[in-house]
């Protein structure tokens, strides 16, 4: 086909600019599967050729994919998925049941589920079974078909595998990963977890008949491809219906890969996590910002998202509070540095305060009790400060010991962006000892 | 292109990029690119207000009057919601002092932009089932809970709206508000993570927004969880608080009377408390016919009305503010000081209750007993006590000092001996002298300290203040400080 054939849409940038927003936005928010996953090949084809090994040749397996959050242990599985059931005659087998840890919690809900699953509700009707094993035979021996003798493949998905560890006596993770064991049905189990150290929290029988098959996903990407990576989010398909602006944008993401701002932007991200979900989270804030009349990402958008996803949180709270509260933590900050962190009472911080007042401040009014125990309830309530032992014992509120949970360093820097701010609270504040 | 339009509110460029999140409407668009290249027709273009390209103007307006002085916080609130079409991120969390505007603006937002969305307030709900209940009430309809069986699960939930969504399509983002998040951390283990991930669990288009006033730091389960998106909700500054106080102003007072008082108010209030709510109730309070109509102050005699207010203004401080006394009985005990020249007091002043005369001194002998060491018993109470080595009562640490611990634990026995010593009168030990410790202990003014089994030797502890028993040894001239070992 002539290159002059083929018409060339042009949409008005508004058009465009949504569909971009579309496109990448079903990216960022993990509703589309890649084309492929990246840096994950090996592992992609360890877990193809054993659901294959399952579903095609009916040999039963267990598999455990561990991974920190955010590393990309679903997409993988989605992705296998996706592969494995191109197959016509997979397809049509093979019964995936989905369990989350997070939503079973119990055994004998995650046992109802994987009833529902495989559309069994009828079969099973008002069948009352002596044990959990027996249950899950019958479901099982109900998969076979009428005319052939062996029954259909199962994969069972445990998303959040550690907390099924910690139902009682463990007894769907033994039922089924003993029946991965036995020569019952072929049979897959896939555990997901974020937990290094998962195996441990197996009893001994569970553990045994496991087969200690694990895909980790430890993300090894080197800056360099994190940065193509990037890019490569960044960028428009190639079925994009408007080709001149699809030119356009992809030429601008890749200049915008090259601006020295950008790659140290990138380059503090990467520093402090490499998996996708941090980074879909930043493009998404710097995604936010183009628009039909900005209709690109330029550098500082990204550097605006960055400083929006690396802020300190209580840092911004403390920017809220009044000027009472805060001379109440800068004493407990005193009272930190004199006696190296010990827990304090109330009384020994408003004592502080007094000092402050009587012999350095000339702002402050002297408030009484009443309202400076308001000010400390008020930095409780935010959880700023915390009580140290929940002791049933009953002492005055006065004198509960507490503990301060913000760092020197934080106070100090919120000192600086505090809005007018007396000056006698900052000497007081950077003063060595009371 | 449409460069150099700033908004007028917020003076960013950014606002733009939320009419094409909002509404894709190509109307919009052809109308706003057809404007700028006529050459500016307008410079202001605040997010809310180009909607009214829309026709949809009695949207805007309304929207524009229910949301004040938090345009660029809503500007990043809005270009985080999406429109129909589109993905929008699976949850947010909101953060911001109490009284900043988060969940008003939340509701404006979602409502005059009419999306689908389900509110929830996390304190209404001690169990999890009400909070299905109305999420599902909310975004389904009313028959839609009665799917739900009695006690039902986070299980039970996703299903029952995977089955929901089935039968209704999500053509927009639906959007469940959880209001006082913090409390959903009390709530089941589970709940937290299921719903910052619930767009997944369930597979539909829904975004989470939680609203919390506690960091996100201190919701995060440990083993991790599905991060959401953070916003902060700025608090207002003291120009902006003055400017949304005074927009309700009594109609009888000028304008600039009444801002005059705010600023008084303010003036006061603001260095302990910058709460809207607070501050907000204040002046409600405040609002009365006397404090404006002296006779000798003028409209315009501001430093007259200052000297007039203060006094009431600092009263109130210690009773008002502390919820001591409701607002009906500051307007009556303000009405009342016209006609006599008593002073407002406070609950805390009332507080001396009235005691029989021996349990006044048994309150005293506890306090002793409580904030005296034992060693130091010999040398107050007994009347020749010998020679003390000096070196027991050089000035101690200030840590140690125990008015500044607290008070300590002592057995029945000493408190006793001290009654003895204290009251002048001969007591024999009868009966009545027990029971009125035990109605000392009922009364909370002591506190039984170990089980109550131990009958033989129970110990107790003083809970009352210094100022509090300052004033009781003073009805019974009693003079407390020389007894005292930290007044020493």
């Amino acid at each position: 086909m002539s290159k002059r054939k083929v018409k060339e849409t042009h949409m008005p940038v508004g058009e465009c600019i949504s569909q971009v927003q579309m496109i990448l936005r079903e990216r960022f928010c993990h509703q589309r599967l890649p084309e492929k996953p990246v840096g994950m090949e090996s592992q992609h084809k360890h877990l193809l050729e054993l659901l294959r090994r399952t579903a095609v040749h009916g040999e039963s397996n267990s598999v455990l994919i561990v991974g920190p959050r955010g590393s990309g242990k679903t997409m993988l599985l989605n992705c296998v998925l996706r592969e494995l059931l191109e197959v016509k005659d997979v397809n049509k087998n093979v019964l995936p049941v989905h369990l989350n840890g997070l939503l079973q919690t119990d055994d004998r809900i995650a046992l109802k589920e994987i009833t529902r699953q495989l559309n069994l509700e009828n079969v099973v009707g008002d069948k009352v079974f002596g044990s959990f094993a027996e249950n899950l035979a019958f479901l099982l021996e109900a998969l076979k078909k009428g005319d052939r003798s062996s029954s259909r493949p199962v994969l069972f998905i445990l998303d959040e595998f550690d907390l099924f560890a910690h139902h009682k006596n463990q007894t769907l993770l033994y039922n089924l990963l003993d029946v991965s064991q036995s020569a019952q049905a072929p049979v897959a189990v896939i555990g997901l977890t974020c937990r290094l150290d998962v195996l441990e929290l197996l009893e001994k029988r569970v553990k045994s008949r496991f087969s200690h098959r694990q895909i980790h996903l430890l993300s090894s990407l080197s800056f360099i491809q994190y940065l193509d990576n990037v890019r490569s989010q960044l960028s428009l398909p190639q079925d994009f219906p408007d080709t001149k602006f699809y030119d356009e944008w992809n030429d601008s993401i890749k200049t915008l890969c090259e601006d020295q701002l950008v790659v140290d932007v990138l380059q503090s991200h990467y520093n402090s996590s490499k998996d996708f979900r941090s980074l879909h989270l930043l493009l998404m804030l710097a995604l936010s910002r183009v628009s039909a009349s900005k209709p690109a990402i330029k550098p500082t958008d990204l550097l605006e998202a960055s400083r929006v996803c690396m802020v300190d949180s209580k840092a911004n709270i403390l920017h809220g509070l009044s000027i009472l509260e805060l001379c109440l933590i800068i004493a407990m900050k005193h009272l930190n540095d004199i006696y190296e962190g010990e827990p304090f009472n109330f009384q020994m911080v408003h004592n502080e305060f007094k000092k402050f007042l009587q012999r350095k401040s000339h702002s402050i009014h002297n408030f009484d009790k009443p309202v400076v125990i308001k000010a400390f309830e008020h930095l409780q309530q935010l959880e700023l400060i915390k009580s140290m032992d929940s002791s049933t014992a009953k002492i005055q509120k006065e004198y509960q010991l507490m503990k301060l949970l913000l760092d020197h360093s934080q106070i100090m820097e919120a000192l600086q962006k505090y809005p007018q701010c007396p000056t006698d609270v900052k000497q007081w504040a950077m003063s060595a000892f009371g | 292109m449409q460069e150099g339009i700033q908004c007028s509110c917020c003076e960013s460029e950014q606002c733009l990029s939320v009419i094409r999140g909002i509404h894709s409407d190509d109307s919009v668009e052809k109308t706003f690119l057809g404007n700028g290249r006529n050459g500016d027709k307008h410079t202001c273009i605040c997010p809310i207000e180009t909607l009214v390209w829309t026709n949809d103007y009695t949207l805007v307006q309304r929207a524009r009057c229910n949301i004040d002085c938090h345009c660029l916080s809503m500007c990043h609130c809005l270009s985080m919601l999406s429109c129909s079409k589109q993905c929008s991120y699976p949850s947010i969390f909101i953060y911001g002092h109490r009284a900043t505007g988060k969940s008003h603006v939340i509701h404006t937002l979602l409502k005059e932009l009419e999306l689908p969305y389900a509110t929830v307030s996390c304190v209404e709900c001690v169990s999890v089932g009400l909070l299905f209940e109305q999420v599902l009430l909310s975004l389904f309809g009313s028959d839609s809970a009665s799917l739900l069986s009695r006690n039902p699960s986070l299980s039970d939930f996703v299903r029952v709206y995977k089955q929901l969504c089935v039968q209704a399509s999500a053509k927009q983002t639906r959007y469940i508000v959880l209001d006082r998040a913090e409390l959903l951390r009390d709530m089941e283990a589970n709940l937290l993570p299921a719903f910052l991930r619930l767009q997944e669990l369930v597979e539909d288009n829904v975004t989470v927004i939680l609203l919390s006033e506690i960091v996100w730091d201190k919701f995060r389960p440990n083993t991790g969880c599905f991060e959401p998106l953070l916003l902060h909700f700025p608090d207002y500054s003291k120009g902006e608080l003055q400017q949304i106080l005074s927009e309700d102003s009594h109609p009888s007072y000028s304008p600039e009377l009444y801002s005059a008082f705010i600023n008084i108010l303010l003036g006061v209030f603001y260095s302990v408390c910058r709460d809207l709510r607070e501050l907000s109730l204040r002046l409600s309070m405040l609002k009365f016919q006397p404090l404006f109509s002296l006779p000798s102050v003028k409209e315009s005699d501001t430093h007259k009305l200052w000297r007039n207010i203060e006094p009431h203004l600092k009263k109130a401080m210690q009773t008002v503010y502390l919820r001591e006394v409701s607002s009906v009985q500051w307007e009556q005990q303000l009405k009342m000081e016209e006609k006599e020249a008593g002073a407002v007091r406070g609950l805390s002043a009332h507080a001396h209750v009235e005691l029989p005369y021996y349990s006044k001194f048994l309150l005293i002998a506890a306090y002793l007993a409580s904030y005296n060491p034992a060693r130091t018993d010999k040398r107050f109470f007994l009347k020749h006590h010998g020679k003390i080595k000096k070196t027991n009562f050089l000035k101690k640490h200030e840590k140690t000092s125990n008015h500044l611990l607290g008070p300590k634990p002592f057995p029945l026995d000493r408190l006793l001996a001290i009654f003895y010593s204290v009251v002048d009168s001969r007591v024999a030990p009868t009966a009545s002298v027990f029971c009125q410790i035990s109605s000392l202990v009922t009364l909370q003014l002591l506190n039984q300290v170990g089980h109550d089994d131990q009958l033989d030797a129970p110990k107790y502890k003083c809970a009352v203040s210094l100022d509090f028993i300052l004033a009781i040894s003073r009805t019974v001239s009693f003079d407390m400080v020389k007894y005292l070992y930290d007044f020493l």
